[in-house]
Order: C-alpha cells, then sequence, then structure tokens
C-alpha cells in the first residue's frame, strides 16, 4: 500500500473512480454471492409488477464497491468500521462515482486512525450511498 | 405496531465459515481487483462480506418476527460494520448471533412518526473473542413508502 500517515492530513482526498456502466448481469452476480435473492432486483414481471419501470440494482452492491473502492485506497486489513446509508435507486446502465475525504486523523489505543467521509453518486449527480469509515493506518 | 418489548431478543447462534473461494467471488461480485481478497492464499474478507452469513442461518436466526413490523412500510435505513481488529480472514470459523439491539421513534417530516428497529450481529472467533459487529437498521414509516 503506497498511502502512508503523512499522506492523509484532514481534508485529502481520495482519487474519485468510476464503475460501471452497471448491467442486469452485475446485480445478478451480486446476488448470487451475497444470498439476498430478492426478485426485485432480476426479475423484470415481478419489478413491473410492483410499479417499478424495470429491475434496479441492490442498495448492499453499491455499498460494497464503495467498499472496494475505500479498501483499495488504505487497505483490506485495516478497516475498523464502515457505514453507509442508501439514498437513490441504482438502475441499469447507470455509472458510479466513488469519492472519500479524510474528516479526522487521530491516535487511538496506540493505533493511528482516520475517520473517512465517502460517496457513491449516479451520473446525474445524485447520490447512491453516503458512507463514512475508520481505518487504522499502520 | 411494533412490539418494543423485542429490545435484547436474540435470534438462535450458528456457525458460519468463512470460505477462500466465497471471499473471491465477492469481491468479483463487488468489482475488486484487489489481491489482497484475489490472490492471498488465506485472504481477508471485504468490508460488506458478512452479509453473506445468510448461507449459513438457520430459520430462528433473526427475530423479525417477533417485532411485528408492517413489511410493507419498512425502510432499509443502512448497515454498519465494526470490526475489532482486521475483517475475517479465510479459514476463520465464526459464530454468529444476532439481537434487537434498540428500538425508538422519531417524527417524519412527512410520513407520520417513524420507528427505527436496531439490530446486531455478531461474530465470534472460536476463543469467544468479538470480531465483528453488522448493525442493521430498519425504519417503519409512519405511511407506506410511495415512490419517488
Amino acid at each position: 500500500m503506497g498511502v502512508t500517515w503523512d499522506d492523509l492530513a484532514e481534508g485529502t482526498k481520495a482519487e474519485p473512480r468510476e464503475f460501471g456502466p452497471l448491467t442486469r448481469t452485475d446485480f445478478v452476480r451480486y446476488q448470487g454471492a451475497s444470498g439476498d435473492f430478492n426478485p426485485i432486483h432480476h426479475d423484470e414481471e415481478y419489478a413491473k409488477g410492483a410499479g417499478f419501470p424495470t429491475v434496479f440494482s441492490v442498495g448492499m452492491l453499491q455499498a460494497g464497491i464503495l467498499g472496494t473502492y475505500v479498501t483499495d485506497w488504505l487497505g483490506a486489513a485495516n478497516v475498523r468500521n464502515f457505514g453507509f446509508q442508501f439514498r437513490e435507486q441504482v438502475w441499469p446502465g447507470d455509472t458510479l462515482t466513488c469519492t472519500g475525504e479524510v474528516t479526522k486523523r487521530y491516535d487511538e489505543d496506540g493505533e493511528r486512525r482516520v475517520d473517512l467521509e465517502l460517496l457513491c453518486t449516479r451520473q446525474t449527480g445524485g447520490t447512491a450511498i453516503k458512507g463514512w469509515a475508520t481505518f487504522v493506518v499502520p | 405496531m411494533v412490539d418494543k418489548s423485542a429490545v435484547g431478543e436474540t435470534g438462535e447462534a450458528f456457525g458460519m465459515t468463512v470460505e477462500r473461494g466465497k471471499v473471491r467471488e465477492f469481491a468479483r461480485a463487488t468489482k475488486s481487483e484487489n489481491p489482497e481478497y484475489l490472490d492471498d492464499a488465506a485472504p481477508v474478507s471485504e468490508p460488506t462480506f458478512l452479509v453473506s452469513s445468510v448461507f449459513w442461518a438457520p430459520p430462528g436466526a433473526n427475530r423479525w418476527g417477533k417485532l411485528k413490523l408492517d413489511m410493507r412500510r419498512v425502510l432499509d435505513g443502512g448497515r454498519e460494520f465494526v470490526f475489532h481488529g482486521p475483517p475475517p480472514v479465510a479459514g476463520m470459523k465464526l459464530t454468529a448471533q444476532t439481537r434487537v439491539d434498540d428500538i425508538y421513534e422519531k417524527e417524519g417530516k412527512r410520513g407520520g412518526t417513524m420507528t427505527f428497529v436496531v439490530t446486531v450481529q455478531e461474530f465470534r472467533d472460536e476463543a469467544g473473542d468479538l470480531v465483528a459487529e453488522m448493525r442493521s437498521t430498519a425504519i417503519e414509516t409512519g405511511k407506506p413508502p410511495t415512490e419517488g
């Protein structure tokens, strides 16, 4: 991992990264991996019957993509907290952009830690996931 | 009407083995190319990997029936994963158990009173030490959610 403590001043932003466009296959693949088989994410007739124009993504997929983004930045073994809220739905063809910023840099329990604010936005500018995380910095 | 006496109730505990192939599958599904997940012989798992505990859970693992939520009015209020060290690593044998942690109300802007139900799934290692927690918040709205 290239990022060091000295690189992580409060206000430091990670390089934004795009994911997608997301496909129905991405939704199905995530459903198989996670065990959430809600048909609203893969069954077109079911989704339309529930009043939606088509199937939409699993909220946990875009949360998982945000997790991929942030652990690529600060290291998979270093995460100590990762939380998020779901905002807008994500649809087939959407491209997501993940961003992250250091909001706090501190020592706790003999470890160096950073708190982060994270966002996963749609190509419309709308927020799909609002997240936060804490990492230790070796 | 949510049954507040459910706070403190626990579901049936169950075993979950963190498997290397599952860690890899989950990482690929969340669009990772990180060798920490894909190439290590005993890879650490993704920060949201523990949702896949559902594959191991017996029918009595959750307490949703006891809560008496009206599922037509329930929104997913988000999740938080807490790790008391590095996230679980492939090969670990975990014991998972869910408890109802908190139930509280807030006045919503549009939908009347909203009820928040927080459940926590704890994951312990073979020594009984707490490794990770998955906190989930469900929100029962005052009125059925409408689109948009």
